[in-house]
């Protein structure tokens, strides 16, 4: 996928003017915030399990390449295929290959992230193979030529009627006065349109959320089922997934299930935990007659041994993009790139590299909720900083930045809505506040409160707070 | 050398030169090699320990929790009956899809005389399946389904109606006690092709993060709990 994480800033100002797009994020905060601490409340042994969780996935990283050979011997044994790639483009060419050589017409695809890291569909495109996303919001935004803005709720920047309105455009065989005004109705008509492209295809591809050594496994967690009928009904199933995935045993991807669901929907499972090992055996009346897995670096053993290695423990619950004010703000689309929030501000940079994606790190206000929230206790707000003392290093940094104007400074800069909000205004917002501490109004950022209320600043700024905890 | 052997090499030695370690160093293989031999469980909660009453009923707790619907039967035999009567209370034809379980083989099917029954996978049409359960997990409401022939998954996932038969006896408390059975009937390390872990119908929240059940996957899942100790495989 091309980047356009450079333009941080701009996609930034555009999207908090969006009105739309302001609508549909202020369902964020509602819906998962509470939802995963619900969860996490209703478990009384969930922070054991993050340490737990946190403890595992150091251990695999400290022996990663082990842990992998011993995954590819077990999936050889169970009839599987194994295929390395270091670069996203590696990837894409593999995959493709394997769709070519299998004369695909079409591919059904699960929900995966590494697709889009290595712009699997464009390329499947480009050789006349038809990639059909079967998530209920990947295929949305397939049909809006768009990418995902978050980790596990890629739809999550629209509303039900602009929704509406492309299943109209798109679903032309379809009566016109039919009603579409529920979101039942909005599935229901995915449903049937999804049915048969699951028995059409010729390929199925799927990501994973976690690879076991212990057996050759591959597991995906889904609510909707649209994974387990893209890889069970084509003769052949593709994996893609990245290195860090691999854990050692069932056991050890039990913890990560009672981790995942509860910290990404709050839910106490997802609906369907599915693991897959191999092709279908001798017997089976169904399943795929092969099973290929492409495992993907990317830039991912680089990161091992530096100050982003604790990154790689990452699960993609997206619990620190629903609990981060900048991602409620702004939403995943403007961080330019596949991965957005706090852990796309980290690994971002480490991917497509820092002078791409160096504005990400500054798109924090280091409140630290994401590392409290983090099942897997990465330390994201250090390690964002770390970016940033690189950057500064390199002078890559703006002047503004350097001369200690501190993290806000670009967003002090530029939307207007920073101008008023900080410095000289933060006093007299305060006042008009009012008791309740909340502010309905801040000129120039319509699109932003109408949705949600901001919260008046203290009558301090951030930098003055900043200087006060003693940093520079 | 193939291209891949090539690539996997690259992406090893990568991974040995930034974690600053010695390919052969035996001590990391054994640490290792004896993790995945152990396979020892972590920290399990307390609710998924107690005895098979309590798992029971907090499967069907939880089930319901999930928007599943749960009834229970004491006999094999009533089983047919209570199929044909979910149908005719949700108004589904009396048609059903099933694998080739011997559990389900032996039902006492023309009891139900307006029941039509076939076995197979699942095919676009069809409207109701019918599985037996592997295993089940009480801590969160969790069937475990197996591939094969008795069970075939697509009738886990491709009709709009699941109904899912479970002994009482196979309900275990944790994940990880159904791993040991998973163990126990198909060897340590190997697994079948799918395991799946069922909870409730299927749903999605992609739209305006409004809960909608029936997205991909079944709208509807039915438990029928049979109240009797496990029997053999
Ligand atoms: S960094 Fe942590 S909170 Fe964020 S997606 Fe990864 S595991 Fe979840």
């Amino acid at each position: 996928m091309d980047s356009t994480a450079h333009n941080f800033k701009k996609n930034a100002a555009g999207a908090l003017n969006d009105a739309q797009l302001q609508r549909a994020l202020a369902h964020v905060p509602r819906g998962f915030v509470k939802k995963r601490a619900d969860a996490a409340d209703a478990l009384p042994e969930f922070e054991r399990l993050r340490d737990q969780g946190r403890d595992i996935k150091n251990h695999v990283l400290e022996h990663l390449d082990i842990y992998l050979e011993a995954f590819e011997e077990k999936v050889v044994e169970a009839g599987g295929y194994v295929h390395w790639a270091t670069t996203a483009e590696e990837a894409r060419n593999l995959v493709v290959r394997l769709c070519l050589d299998r004369e695909a017409e079409t591919v059904t695809k699960g929900k995966s992230m590494i697709s889009e890291e290595i712009g699997l569909n464009a390329g499947l495109e480009k050789v006349g193979i038809e990639p059909v996303e079967t998530d209920l919001g990947e295929y949305i935004i397939q049909l809006r030529g768009e990418t995902p803005s978050h980790l596990i709720a890629p739809a999550v920047h629209l509303n039900k009627d602009q929704i509406e309105a492309d299943f109209r455009r798109v679903h032309t065989e379809l009566p016109e006065e039919r009603n579409l005004h529920e979101p039942a109705s909005l599935v229901h008509e995915a449903r049937e349109i999804l049915r048969d492209k699951y028995l059409d295809a010729d390929v199925g591809i799927t990501g994973a959320n976690f690879l076991i050594a212990e057996t050759g496994t591959s597991v995906i967690v889904t609510n909707e089922g649209n994974g387990d009928l893209t890889q069970i009904l084509p003769k052949t199933h593709i994996v893609i997934a990245s290195i860090e995935k691999v854990v050692p045993t069932l056991e050890d991807a039990s913890t990560f299930v009672r981790l995942l669901a509860r910290s990404a929907t709050g839910q106490e499972i997802s609906n369907y935990t599915t693991f897959s090992t191999g092709p279908k055996r001798r017997g089976d009346p169904d399943g795929p007659n092969e099973y290929h897995v492409v495992l993907l670096d990317n830039g991912r053993s680089s990161m091992l041994g530096t100050e982003f290695q604790d990154m790689l423990r990452c699960i993609r619950c997206g619990a620190c993009l629903n609990h981060c004010p900048v991602y409620q703000a702004v939403g995943g689309h403007a961080y330019g790139w596949v991965y957005s929030g706090p852990m796309g501000s980290v690994l971002t940079p480490n991917l497509i590299g820092v002078d791409e994606a160096g504005h990400l790190p500054n798109a924090s206000t280091f409140c630290g909720r994401c590392e409290e929230v983090c099942p897997m206790r990465i330390p994201l707000p250090r390690m964002m900083r770390n970016w940033r003392e690189r950057e500064f290093e390199k002078h890559l940094t703006p002047f503004t930045i350097r001369r200690g104007l501190g993290v806000w400074a670009w967003f002090a800069q530029r939307p207007k809505l920073y101008q008023r909000v900080t410095a000289l205004a933060s006093r007299l917002l305060k006042w008009r506040a009012g008791s309740k501490g909340r502010m309905k109004n801040v000129p120039l950022a319509d699109g932003w409160v109408k949705y949600r209320d901001l919260p008046a600043p203290q009558g301090k700024t951030f930098q003055q707070m900043w200087k006060e905890r003693g940093n520079v | 050398m193939s291209e891949n052997a090539t690539r996997r090499e690259e992406i090893l030695g990568r991974i040995r030169s930034s974690l600053k370690v010695d390919p052969d160093a035996m001590d990391r293989l054994e640490v290792v090699a004896d993790r995945l031999e152990d396979h020892k469980r972590n920290l399990v909660p307390e609710r998924a320990v107690g005895t098979s009453a309590k798992n029971v009923k907090q499967f069907c707790q939880m089930m319901e929790a999930v928007n599943g619907t749960v009834e229970h039967v004491k006999s094999p035999s009533e089983i047919p009956g209570a199929i044909s009567k979910y149908l005719r209370n949700h108004n589904l034809p009396q048609v059903i899809r099933r694998g080739s379980d011997p559990a389900l083989d032996k039902l006492p099917w023309s009891k139900a005389r307006t029941l039509q029954v076939s076995v197979g996978v699942a095919r676009k049409d069809d409207e109701v399946s019918v599985s037996r359960a592997f295993a089940a997990v009480a801590e969160t409401g969790t069937l475990v389904m197996t591939s094969g022939a008795d069970n075939p998954t697509s009738l886990n996932f491709l009709p709009e109606n699941h109904i899912v038969v479970v002994e009482s006896g196979r309900v275990a408390g944790s994940y990880e006690d159904a791993w040991d059975v998973v163990r126990a009937v198909y060897g340590d390390g190997e697994m079948p092709r799918t395991v799946n872990l069922i909870s409730g119908p299927s749903r999605t929240g992609d739209i305006e993060q409004k809960i909608e059940l029936g997205a991909h996957g079944p709208r509807r899942l039915h438990v029928i709990v049979l109240n009797r100790p496990a029997g053999s495989k």
